[in-house]
């Protein structure tokens, strides 16, 4: 009875509902005409498509710099970087590459400021980071329509100038890593092996870093400021660092998720991921100042699965609607109860 | 002289965002070319508006909770009562004080939970106030999405969709403008509404005679120092609850103030903007995360919604895109609220390094 209160006590109960919540959906779905096959496919191409973003959580909670709602400033970066590679016209894999390339090179940037930023004000980062990518949604908002693309496939077509809300990447590099070795399991699963190297080789990258010297070190600034100051490390930097980091991993997670989908989606668009991308991580079990990869590989199954299987099965068992609202419930009750929970 | 000197210069630095503002919006009118009379009917129609949901914000302020993102839960217990009244058909003021007084005890109980939750999540108010609103917003719209027409009935049948349950994504108020109408009087063609004006006159006087009364003195004390006031025998966690439920109370009462100017409920998205639009305009007034006044929300509602009308004309005449006008706004309020956040927890940390190098000296200074 102990060691079963123990795993309820190290699992936590939101998770514990939530797991019991998805197995059932997964049991009773065939029984309304949902195949258990697609269902996982979703799931699986859900989880290859959202886990970088994901992942990008990691540094900045285990800095302390908290949850980064400030994700927007990544995913543009992102945004920029995929959009500058349909201006070069690149198609297949040097296209993808010159994405991630820019893409990099821009979140290293962004990420250098915003670390800088969140320096100045801790203890509020977690709003702060909130408002920040907000306004910088929409000073990107009017740089998409001043900066002067010229792809015709990605300006809008009467006009010539200003991006389109969507724009497609069928031509360039659509599914370039979802289809690399893709394993086709039955007709409507279709195993994307390229997604889950792609998200593999970044756990490793993210892995590696935290055994490393710098990483170790903040690791210590997260865990606790005063010491590692004591201990003579620079607090100021490594939280830079893990911003930038976060950052990187953003713009790299949204150059994944485009390809997946088929579509750069510019505009507001980044404004929906913020909050889903938080709440998976907690879902998986992170708090406010320590996550995981295993967090975030439980959480992004989670919260995906629920995605995906809320609105088939229960609109065809009972049909209604209700999965936008379980979203939003699920979402924020989630990060709400991660925030009152007593860190440290 | 030196003093006065003083003086002025802490009156600029004090009032550095209303002067940016009055700034900005004096290039944009004549490039919005909207003439006076109609600048001016706006401003006073927007000023009866939203001001009473401004002032909802001044009160957790004091207690030093930071701007209370969470008065969106009140604006949505405002729109419930407003439902509820449409759908009962009670029409002019009686129908809006009855929906007041049906949403009362709801935001009561939203207050209370948010405070509750607040209590637990001390040092991050304010990202925890904006999380709970968008997690009541979910059961706000599980609640009107499904449960009314189908568990809670509702007879008039124009507030629900043609599913047979659940309301309606745009609401007509019978009960539209009805404090606007009370002691409407032109003035050189500018019609202003006394009645609403009464009534953010009314809540401007409770405020300030709020701040005189014991318990507003106990939430100035916990503003200041949780620690000190607890010493003090002041129950922390209770006033500051307190303060959360009278925000969310106001809150409600603004936002019916609101609706029943514009005449239409926007029932799943309307609330959501209340809030950052409030703070916005707060901040835009000159006022902080720790200090607020009633000047700084009447001026901040003022200077931001002259900004909010002119940009997008301004934007358009200037560069032909309607769009970027918009987008240029929506980045300005925003961007207010990221300025003001950051230069409050700026200067706090500098504070703190400072008592942490006074700290140092005086250790000195005993060996």
């Amino acid at each position: 009875m102990n060691k079963i209160n123990q795993f309820i006590k190290n699992f936590g109960w939101p998770r514990i509902i939530i797991s019991i919540f998805l197995i059932s959906l997964f049991i009773i779905g065939p029984f309304f005409g949902i195949p258990t096959d697609m269902s996982l496919n979703d799931v699986f191409v859900r989880f290859g498509m959202n886990s970088i973003l994901v992942l990008s959580m990691v540094p900045m909670i285990q800095s302390g710099c908290g949850l980064n709602f400030g994700i927007p400033v990544g995913l543009v970066a992102g945004l920029i970087g995929a959009v500058m590679s349909l201006e070069f016209k690149l198609t297949g894999s040097a296209g993808i590459f010159t994405a991630f390339l820019i893409a990099i090179i821009i979140a290293a940037v962004f990420g250098y400021f915003y670390g800088k930023l969140l320096n100045r004000v801790k203890g509020d980062e977690m709003i702060i980071a909130t408002y920040v990518g907000f306004s910088f949604i929409f000073f990107m908002n009017m740089m998409w329509i001043v900066l002067p693309f010229k792809n015709p496939s990605s300006v809008q077509g009467f006009k010539g100038t200003g991006l389109r809300v969507t724009i497609s990447v069928q031509e360039y590099w659509y599914h370039v890593i979802s289809d690399f070795l893709k394993i086709k399991i039955t007709e409507h699963f279709i195993f994307p092996t390229g997604m889950f190297i792609f998200f593999a080789l970044m756990s490793l990258i993210v892995w590696a870093f935290f055994r490393t010297k710098t990483g170790t070190a903040v690791t210590a600034v997260g865990s606790n400021a005063e010491y590692a100051r004591a201990a003579g490390i620079d607090v100021d930097k490594m939280r830079i660092i893990s911003v930038i980091f976060s950052t990187i991993l953003a713009a790299i997670g949204i150059i994944v998720y485009q390809q997946s989908f088929g579509f750069i989606q510019t505009f507001n668009a980044p404004l929906s991921f913020v909050f889903p991308s938080v709440a998976a991580v907690l879902l998986g079990g992170a708090s406010v100042n320590k996550a995981s990869i295993g967090n975030v590989i439980i959480g992004t199954i989670l919260f995906q699965g629920i995605l995906t299987m809320t609105p088939s099965v229960i609109n065809s068992a009972i049909s209604i609607d209700v999965s936008e609202v379980i979203r939003i419930i699920v979402s924020n009750g989630m990060i709400v109860y991660a925030l009152t929970r007593k860190g440290r | 002289m030196q003093i006065k000197n003083n003086s002025i210069e802490k009156f600029l630095i004090n009032s550095a965002v209303p002067i940016l503002f009055i700034l900005i919006s004096s290039i944009a009118i004549p490039l919005s070319k909207f003439s006076g009379i109609y600048l001016v009917r706006e401003i006073v129609t927007r000023l009866t508006r939203d001001t009473f949901l401004v002032l909802s914000l001044l009160i957790p302020v004091m207690a030093g909770m930071g701007i209370n993102f969470g008065m969106v839960l009140g604006a949505m217990a405002g729109q419930i009562g407003l439902i509820f009244v449409t759908d009962w058909g009670v029409k002019g003021v009686l129908g809006l004080v009855i929906a007041m007084i049906i949403s009362t005890p709801i935001s009561i109980l939203l207050g209370y939970f948010s405070g509750a939750v607040l209590n637990r999540s001390k040092g991050r108010e304010m990202i925890t106030a904006m999380m709970l609103a968008l997690f009541i917003s979910g059961i706000y719209q599980f609640f009107l999405l499904y449960l009314c027409g189908s568990i809670i009935p509702i007879k008039n049948y124009k507030l629900l969709l043609s599913r047979g349950y659940g309301i309606r994504n745009a609401i007509n108020l019978d009960t539209a403008g009805a404090f606007d109408r009370l002691l409407r009087i032109k003035i050189r063609g500018v019609s202003v509404s006394f009645g609403t004006i009464l009534i953010i006159v009314a809540i401007c006087i409770f405020t300030t005679w709020f701040r005189k009364t014991k318990l507003g003195q106990n939430m100035r004390a916990v503003g200041q120092d949780m620690v000190v006031a607890d010493s003090a025998g002041i129950k922390v966690d209770k006033t500051r609850i307190q303060a959360i439920i009278i925000s969310t109370v106001l809150a409600c009462y603004g936002q019916i103030i609101y609706l029943q100017n514009i005449g239409t409920i926007n029932t799943y998205n309307g609330a959501d903007q209340a809030a950052l639009f409030a703070a916005a305009a707060l901040l835009v007034g000159g006022a902080t995360v720790s200090r607020a006044t009633i000047t700084n929300a009447v001026v901040g509602t003022a200077l931001f919604h002259l900004m909010f009308i002119v940009m997008p004309m301004a934007g358009k005449n200037l560069t032909g895109s309607a769009m970027l006008g918009e987008y240029f706004r929506m980045f300005i309020s925003y961007g207010i609220v990221t300025i003001a956040l950051v230069l409050h927890s700026w200067k706090r940390q500098k504070d703190r390094e400072m008592a942490r190098v006074q700290f140092r000296v005086n250790v000195k200074a005993l060996k």
